[in-house]
């Protein structure tokens, strides 16, 4: 057999394409069942307070309701690592929008006006749900997530500071951000001979299959948790959420299967969302620009249910150079609901204020904002001490101003005219860790000559399942159409959660591994082809995932972005963005290219579009649909182009960093960038909307 | 439908009505609920699944189909009152399995992630460009009255502007409807 062509590298459409586009791949409220009921829920209408009186008299009576779950009458749970999941388990209410019913009906219609019809009664609390940089609850955690240290601090920022030539001392804000997947969560839950078996709309069922073990006090083998398709999830849909639970209690309850799917009103808050933040950046430079302070102070929030500490300021610690330097992060306790993981998380809105921050100084300095960049680059992590992996920013940032057009760009900000736009460019860093966790998998041959290759990798859409393929097939070393691939699936080996930009790396890795081991067993022992009843190999890299170089490793990325402001009414069109990233090696460069530009995309949303507007009478945030909580459609992007460099790194064996989240990390601040330079109006706080510019505008 | 609802004691709800629906060229008769959407009659009383659930509010254009041609959001529309409409779903695109420019297109422009826009994507798409097909002008339209100047990138961006994909493929989703409709002779 001749070796085929390697597929790792080339352009491949994805596996699942087809069902995709012939609307038959099934989501997780589309698979059949007999005997199906609906699950409706209803949320709570206090931000504080006490359940003190159930009434579902009305809802029991519509026709076609079978249930009504409360605190009062639902299945009991065992405790579980979260609070958020012991749901309707007590009668307190801690943030407006808390789940507090679920109606299960035999029709959509009729669990949807039984839950209208249930009526709860509250004695409620003063409630505190607005972050200020004084709020009362303020606290440093033990530390800031996943696991890294709230504050650090080298050399003496506060000397370096005050002797610094230029120095700069700016506080930025970011609103509540709501993942808002096109998907909404939802589960579709069974129970039938002491199984349980869900389809859920999740980034990772392993831990959800943990999970409904805990609470349901089942050992894990009764309990399979499938998602084949989910349709997104950016993060909301990276932990185990009340869906699969709450489904799994009115399955229980009425002894059918049950379809739960929240409304997207309901998604505002029970699942989680980015938390707003307030970030002050000092900056102390020399006349040229060359940091020899920084200092990062993040303020987010967190509910009174369980701690989330978003790791704002960690990108600062690795970012550029400066031997003063210092971070921080402070959270408060407020009457809201939990915030939880969105693309990027700490990077993204750290990227903001940080790279706003350096745009702000290159003005101060008079330094071309892409040369100051330069400037501050570092080979070494400048709190570890350490080189990096491979860094590649400055690559980046030089191959994006060949490509946009920027080296005739005149610095003054607010003085260029074509017709009613003002128009200006911006530009903005990237940087986002490159992790590989250890993960099993395993590689079966048939005697046909047909190979099976089985991990639990989930694809949100990343295109995970296409590049896993392909890394399969050239590690098998035959041709595509011999091997298929399983994923999305707790009885498949167990795998990481689709999250963290570290599912090529990892996941990949572990089928690598195991293609090659059963590649060099058929060869060794079978001269080639497997024996007739076929030949399978499970691997699980764990060890070999721990045992990998310790130096920091990363991804990094420069955005360039053109912004026009009309002069008369404040109106902002981004007519071009373009990244530049460094990703290590790119295993399918057409999903890889949809990734980077949706997380480009996603930036120009958080920068001109999206703000959770919280009314703080109530502690909840008013819009709460797609009609007022606005997300970036088709006519907002033109044109956008995502491009990479060679990023030699071996610090994972396959070379791969991951690219879903970088695309994000920078681009919020590029695009406010080029509003400054188009305007010479500086904004602090997101969203940049024409109301807080039309004042200030030079006169048309 | 079978029915077993345990509360055999109440009436059944007196708010029920046949509806006749012709989807992808398939006669039904069902006995709905008067609440039942269009969406939802397809979803979970017909088995297509294609029409996806977004927002159930006509925010997001998940929910796309062509409703006698015309592209609706069936969210938005009550099966009863849909009664003795044709319907087309995204699975009545494919002909005899073999998929429709704008579906192959889609695939090779890889103008979709996770997916679950892309059936309101590629009905929503069908149904605009026979609304370009027949003059009718957009906000983007130089001039209204001499009508669309042919199916450029910013008529399709703002035409297709109904449709929200969160995972951001609009220009793939161009793309790929340029491709498919210079195919077919649309340009
Ligand atoms: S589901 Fe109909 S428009 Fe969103
Ligand atoms: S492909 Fe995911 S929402 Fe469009």
């Amino acid at each position: 057999m001749s070796a085929p062509a390697a597929a790792v590298g080339r352009a491949h459409p994805r596996l699942e394409g087809r069902a995709k586009v012939t609307g038959t791949a099934r989501y997780a409220v589309e698979h059949p069942a007999d005997g199906l009921a609906y699950g409706w829920a209803v949320q709570a209408t206090v931000a504080k307070g006490r359940i003190v009186r159930v009434d579902t008299t009305a809802a029991e009576r519509e026709p076609g309701v079978l249930a009504v779950l409360t605190h009062e009458t639902a299945p009991r749970l065992n405790p579980v690592e979260s609070p958020e999941l012991l749901l309707l388990q007590q009668p307190r209410v801690r943030y407006r929008g808390e789940i507090v019913a679920l109606v299960v009906a035999e029709s959509l219609e009729a669990a949807r006006e039984g839950a209208r019809l249930v009526r709860l009664d509250y004695d409620t609390e003063p409630h505190s749900s607005v972050l200020t940089e004084r709020h009362p609850s303020l606290y440093k955690p033990d530390h800031v997530n996943p696991a890294f240290p709230t504050d650090t601090c080298v050399g003496d920022f506060d000397a370096g500071y005050e002797a610094a030539e230029v120095r700069l001392d700016q506080t930025y804000r970011t609103p509540a951000y709501h993942n808002n997947p096109m998907e909404p969560h939802a589960a579709t839950a069974y129970w039938a001979d002491g199984r349980l078996l869900v389809h859920d709309s999740s980034q990772g069922t392993n831990d959800v299959r943990s999970t409904l073990g805990r609470l349901f006090e089942l050992p894990a083998e009764t309990i399979r948790v499938t998602a084949e398709h989910v349709g997104g999830g950016f993060g909301s849909k990276g932990t185990p959420r009340c869906t699969p639970v709450l489904a799994a209690m009115a399955a229980r309850q009425v002894g059918r299967p049950v379809r739960l799917a929240l409304t997207r009103q309901q998604l505002f808050g029970p699942v989680g969302y980015r938390t707003p933040v307030i970030q002050r950046i000092r900056l102390g430079a020399d006349a040229d620009g060359r940091l020899a302070a920084i200092c990062h102070d993040a303020i987010s929030q967190s509910s009174t249910i369980e701690e989330f500490a978003e790791q704002t300021a960690v990108l600062t610690r690795t970012l550029y150079a400066a031997p003063h330097r210092r971070t921080t992060h402070r959270l408060a306790r407020l009457d809201v609901p939990t915030p939880s993981w969105m693309r990027a998380p700490g990077e993204c809105p750290g990227s903001f204020a940080l790279e706003s921050a350096m745009d702000e100084l290159a003005v101060a300095c008079g330094v071309d904002p892409v040369e100051l960049r330069l400037r501050n680059d570092t080979e070494i992590d400048p709190e570890e001490g350490v080189p990096f992996s491979s860094r590649n920013l400055a690559a980046c940032l030089r191959d994006g101003a060949r490509r946009f057009g920027w080296a005739d760009r005149d610095p003054a900000p607010g003085v260029r005219r074509d017709g009613r736009w003002l128009v200006g460019t911006g530009v903005a860093s990237a940087i986002y860790p490159a992790r590989t966790p250890g993960a099993s998998a395993e590689a079966a041959a048939g005697p046909d000559g047909t190979y099976q290759v089985r991990i639990n990798a989930t694809d949100i859409g990343t295109g995970a399942r296409t590049a896993l393929w392909q890394i399969a097939v050239d590690a098998l070393g035959v041709p595509g159409d011999r091997v298929a691939i399983s994923i999305g699936d707790s009885d498949l080996p167990p795998a990481y959660v689709a999250g963290g930009s570290a599912g090529t790396a990892g996941w990949g890795l572990s089928v690598d591994r195991a293609c090659r081991s059963l590649r060099r067993q058929l060869d060794e022992r079978y001269a080639g082809t497997a024996p007739p009843d076929g030949l399978s190999v499970r691997v699980d890299t764990t060890d070999e995932a721990a045992g990998l170089p310790r130096a920091p490793r990363y991804a990094f990325g420069a955005h360039f972005v053109e912004a026009r402001v009309d002069v008369d009414s404040g109106e902002i069109r981004v007519p071009r963005m373009l990244g530049v990233f460094a990703t290590g090696r790119v295993v399918n460069p057409s999903t890889a290219r949809s990734q980077l530009i949706g997380g480009m995309t996603m930036g120009l949303s958080m920068a001109l579009h999206e703000e959770g507007l919280l009314d703080q009478r109530f502690g909840d945030w008013v819009n709460r649909d797609l009609a007022t909580y606005h997300v970036t459609a088709c006519a907002d992007v033109q044109r956008i182009e995502a491009y990479w460099v060679p990023d030699e790194d071996r610090g994972n064996p396959l070379g791969v960093k991951g690219l879903g989240e970088i695309g994000i990390v920078g681009s919020a601040a590029a695009v406010a960038n080029a509003v400054h330079h188009a305007t010479g109006l500086r904004l602090r706080t997101l969203p940049i909307q024409l109301d807080k510019l039309v004042d200030r505008l030079p006169v048309g | 439908m079978v029915r077993t609802s345990p509360r055999a004691d109440l009436p059944e709800p007196p708010y029920r009505s046949p509806v006749r629906l012709s989807v992808n060229g398939r006669p039904h008769e069902l006995d709905l609920d008067n609440r039942t959407t269009l969406l939802d009659a397809l979803r979970e009383h017909l088995g297509l699944i294609g029409a996806k659930k977004g927002c159930d509010h006509g925010q997001c254009g998940s929910c796309t189909v062509l409703l006698d041609g015309r592209r609706v959001k069936s969210c938005l529309a009550f099966a009863v009152a849909a009664d003795g409409a044709d319907l087309v779903s995204v699975e009545g695109l494919a002909e005899d399995g073999h998929l429709h420019p704008l579906q192959s297109c889609f695939v090779q422009h890889d103008a979709f992630q996770c997916g679950y826009c892309t059936s309101g994507q590629l009905c929503s798409a069908l149904g605009m460009l026979d609304e370009l097909r027949q003059g009718w002008p957009s906000v983007v339209t130089p001039d209204l009255a001499a009508g669309p100047d042919g199916l450029t990138e910013p008529e399709i961006r703002e035409r297709m502007s109904g449709n929200i994909c969160r995972c951001a493929a609009y220009p793939h989703i161009v793309s790929a409807i340029r491709e498919a409709a210079a195919a077919e002779g649309v340009r």
